[in-house]
């Protein structure tokens, strides 16, 4: 893909209007990239400070900081903050920024779709924090309290905050989708001349699947949540039991959709990974054509294997026995990837800045959430796990390190690329260490309280969890404050910092790289051409 | 309890006994490593099991850690040591290649992935194929039933066969949990009624809810299963030492969640009969008092302790309620309702309607069947005369017999 005859283009001058009037109008892929990218990163820390309450209070046995009501708002409203507000808009300005850039386009193919695709995220963040604010005020109850699952009937108990959140997830699917028919649209059709779908980034790739994945199951959990609020309001029975419904159906629509968005969450993640590997290590991509095999195939697992998720809901056994076989099946495209990432490696030239640290650490960090994922899967071993802080510790593996660590690895590689700057190298070397030691501090004790008996979602517990608990909580202090080293260094990086090059890294290849750092307003207004 | 065996490990001892621990060996050089850890009595596993289907996950669990064990540091040892010795400072000139290129090479790629392919689906998906079997197997040769309904928040346990039914809930004082005093040995984790179950007996638990959903666990049992409201499910157990055994309930149910613990006494065979004699005579005792007329300072008494028992979660000792989700029973429009029409039937929407047949959609369940007369009629004529409510009334539980 390096291969490329530039053509020098012409730059037209850069106009946009200043001030705010210039963010809330601009269709530009590169400013609605920034935006998605700070916005993440805002809600980054609110999702983080939601959990460290929740840490704090988890230190000792006994009540001591909140109302267990209040305990149930936090944990629920930190998922779904994190899931939604931080990590699917991470990827999705990685998508704005990088997809037109590697695939030289000279922008998003629906421009204004993706302007509004950006702007319904504040407001839906906004409502789904809103009831903790009115609670203050004596309106309501505060925040959606069912975990982010919102489990029926449980959600048809509870109070206004359900309403809120109901709402904020249609305005957060419909954002997705958006974004998502932008990019399949962009790809399909704006590749520069020459670039076959088999010369696509793996970035873009990984993102494509995402894409079908969202359009495909976020309309289920639309219909779910819907469901629960006619439920809720207008006297329908499709989780009651006594009215002829059934409660196990909304797990089987989350599911059909949660486990999926799993995917979504890592496949832009695993898209990216190679790109910053195969920098680092000075050496092409291992496996380019396997690893979209394992994409595709992936994505397609995905959504058949949704029940392992309440295998002690209870089922049939042939339901149980084919719902741990399909999952033990995704260990195999999963391994692939595990084996083109490390022979991407093999042989080559490593040195280890900051993204390289990041994606090393992701790969045996996400490696342990794979493993326990394989063990999760098996129905007997899953009863004793299920339910338990065995699980929690598996999906931060999982989500933590292959999520957030993922991304910042990304942030770190396209930073020079994106703001003409380095970054603080030894600050974003002390970032990595701090946030891989505190993150193994806070999750490795999690394994252990599971085993143990410990279950989740309680805000009291035993005695004989204590002393893992308090390790947990103390790791998770230092990984949340280790972050704002993360978000000084981003800051540093935008005001100013050395210079940046066009090819920012030494063993940097694609076309994002041909462009200077930063790119001008508008690139490749004439598209370059893929030999 | 008269049971002496030894308390399994399934908590920090606090007294400093010696405790029996699986899997000691496993961290006999971790404990080496790390001596201030293996001196509080961390568990790096699973607790002591005590029936047939803990046992066999305990060993499939074992050997699952021990398999991905093993990938985990053969992969990553390859790969620490391509980052040693590929490296751009020791002068390592990269490679090209992108692909298996040779017929050896291709050999070198697919074996990892025929090593994968058993592992999941013959080394770990045959013994689980097993297991599922085993675990789903309810029916075959039960010896008993024991029917167990969550309910926020609390445990029902009946025994169909015997007649018997009671509702166990958290014993651990209110102060404890609010720090205002010291937290005794099983904080959390102790019940004012114990289930009590006989040891080598196949016991069918069949499990429902009356509200929203719970999960049934005992964690030495190996056991886990969801209680459905409207939907039976069931799992079974076969405890094969006599003990006590604690787990607690594991699905998010609302706001005192983390607060019903589950506690089972496993006692030998006569044991466990002479129980359930006592506790068949101490229902029908008390199905006796039903008939008599009770006085007031009877029923107030009676339904204090019933109150503080099944009501004081949500509505709280001093009768205000959480509102808005938990309403205030002091000054209550509900409570202030007439008790009975004149025809001496439930007027909907009054206080005995409320209480008997609860609220659909709110936390507030029907207690018609898991309260008996007695204690509807005692609870209810406290409620009418406590918290500044001052109706001066009350019901009989006759009373509450005949509107059954």
């Amino acid at each position: 893909m390096s291969s490329v005859t530039t053509l020098p283009a012409e730059h037209h001058a850069e106009h946009y209007p200043n001030g705010m009037i210039r963010w809330l109008t601009t269709t530009n892929h590169k400013d609605i990239g920034t935006m998605y990218m700070t916005f993440s990163l805002i809600m980054f820390f609110i999702g983080g400070i939601m959990i460290l309450a929740v840490r704090a209070e988890l230190f000792q046995p006994g009540l001591q900081l909140m109302r267990p009501e209040f305990f149930n708002q936090l944990i629920g409203v930190h998922a779904l903050v994190m899931i939604f507000a931080a990590l699917m808009p991470a990827a999705t300005g990685f998508a704005n920024w990088m997809i037109p850039l590697m695939i030289g386009a000279p922008d998003m193919a629906l421009p204004r779709l993706n302007n509004w695709g950006f702007w319904l995220l504040p407001p839906a963040a906004f409502l789904l924090t809103l009831p903790f604010t009115l609670a203050l005020f004596g309106i309501g109850d505060g925040a959606l309290a069912t975990g982010w699952t919102f489990y029926a009937p449980l959600s048809v108990q509870g109070g206004m905050g359900v309403d809120f959140a109901i709402l904020a997830v249609h305005i957060l699917g419909i954002s997705s989708i958006m974004g998502s028919i932008n990019i399949i649209v962009t790809i399909f059709n704006m590749r520069a001349p020459g670039m076959t779908m088999m010369k696509l980034p793996l970035f873009a790739w990984g993102w494509l699947i995402t894409a079908f994945l969202l359009i495909a199951t976020l309309p289920v959990l639309a219909g779910a949540v819907t469901m629960l609020l006619t439920d809720r309001h207008f006297g329908t029975h499709f989780f009651d039991a006594a009215g002829g419904g059934d409660p196990i159906l909304f797990q089987h629509l989350f599911w059909f959709f949660g486990h999926p968005e799993v995917y979504i969450l890592l496949l832009p993640v695993w898209g990216l990974m190679p790109h910053v590997l195969s920098t680092f290590s000075r050496k092409p991509i291992y496996g380019y054509k396997a690893q979209v095999y394992s994409f595709i195939a992936i994505g397609l697992l995905s959504v058949v294997v949704w029940a392992h998720h309440f295998f002690t809901a209870g089922m049939p056994v042939p339901a149980l026995i084919y719902f741990m076989f399909s999952t033990m099946a995704i260990s195999l495209p999963l391994a692939v990837l595990f084996f083109c990432w490390i022979a991407t490696m093999w042989k080559g030239a490593m040195s280890f800045e900051t993204p390289m640290l990041f994606a090393v650490g992701f790969i045996v960090l996400f490696g342990i959430a794979g493993l326990t994922g394989l063990i999760l899967a098996d129905v007997a071993a899953d009863a004793q796990y299920h339910h338990s802080y065995f699980v929690v510790a598996h999906f931060h593996y999982a989500l933590f390190a292959g999520g957030i660590m993922g991304v910042m690895t990304g942030v770190y590689y396209w930073l020079p690329k994106w703001t003409g700057h380095m970054y603080n190298e030894t600050l974003g070397k002390l970032h990595f260490w701090l946030t891989v030691v505190s993150f193994n501090l806070t999750f490795i004790p999690q394994f252990f309280l599971g085993l143990a008996g410990m279950p989740r979602r309680i805000p009291d517990y035993a005695l004989q969890f204590a002393e893992f608990n308090a390790i947990s909580t103390v790791g998770a202090f230092i990984l949340g404050l280790s972050q704002l080293l993360f978000a000084w260094n981003v800051v540093y990086c935008v005001r100013g910092g050395r210079k940046a090059e066009a090819r920012s890294w030494e063993g940097a290849e694609g076309l994002e790289w041909e462009l200077a750092s930063p790119p001008p307003h508008h690139s490749w207004d004439i598209q370059p051409q893929i030999k | 309890m008269t049971s002496a065996a030894p308390e399994a490990c399934t908590k920090k001892n606090l007294a400093g006994k010696p405790c029996v621990r699986s899997n000691k060996t496993r961290f006999a050089l971790l404990s080496f490593i790390l001596p201030g850890i293996a001196d509080a009595a961390y568990n790096f596993n699973f607790p002591e099991p005590v029936t047939p289907i803990a046992r066999e996950t305990l060993h499939i669990h074992n050997e699952f850690m021990l398999i991905i064990t093993i990938l985990f540091v053969v992969v990553f040892a390859i790969m620490i040591y391509s980052m040693i010795k590929h490296r751009k400072s020791v002068g390592h000139r990269p490679a090209n290649f992108t692909g298996p290129r040779s017929a050896l090479q291709w050999l070198w790629v697919l074996i990892p992935f025929a090593i994968l392919l058993f592992i999941d689906f013959i080394l770990m998906g045959i013994p689980a194929v097993k297991a599922i079997v085993n675990m789903e197997d309810t029916k075959t040769r039960a010896d008993m039933v024991l029917k167990v309904t969550g309910m926020q928040w609390k445990w029902q346990y009946e025994y169909p066969e015997a007649g018997i039914k009671f509702i166990s809930t958290l014993a651990t004082p209110r102060d404890q949990i609010t720090n205002a005093e010291a937290k005794g040995e099983h904080y959390l984790l102790e019940v004012d009624n114990p289930v009590v179950l006989p040891v080598g007996k196949k016991v069918r638990i069949l499990l429902t809810s009356t509200d929203v959903i719970h999960t049934w666990w005992v964690p030495q049992f190996g056991v886990k299963r969801d209680a459905v409201p409207g939907f039976l499910r069931e799992t079974w157990v076969n405890i094969d030492k006599p003990g006590i055994y604690r787990g607690q309930c594991a699905e998010l149910c609302g706001k005192d969640h983390g607060f019903m613990p589950v506690v089972v006494h496993a006692v030998p065979e006569p044991e466990y009969l002479a129980w359930l004699d006592q506790k068949k005579a101490e229902a029908k005792a008390a199905a006796g008092g039903a008939d008599r007329t009770w006085s007031s300072d009877e029923l107030l008494a009676a339904g204090k302790e019933v109150y503080e028992k099944q009501c004081v979660a949500c509505h709280q000792a001093s009768g205000q309620g959480l509102p808005p989700a938990f309403p205030a029973l002091a000054g209550s429009k509900i409570v202030n309702t007439p008790l009975l029409d004149m025809n001496g039937k439930i007027v909907k929407d009054s206080h005995v309607d409320r209480v008997m047949n609860g609220k659909p959609g709110t936390a507030m369940q029907a207690f018609r069947n898991t309260l008996s007369d007695i204690e509807l009629a005692s609870v209810i004529t406290y409620e009418r005369n406590s918290f500044g409510n001052r109706r001066g009334d009350m019901i009989q539980p006759a009373q509450i017999k005949a509107l059954r």
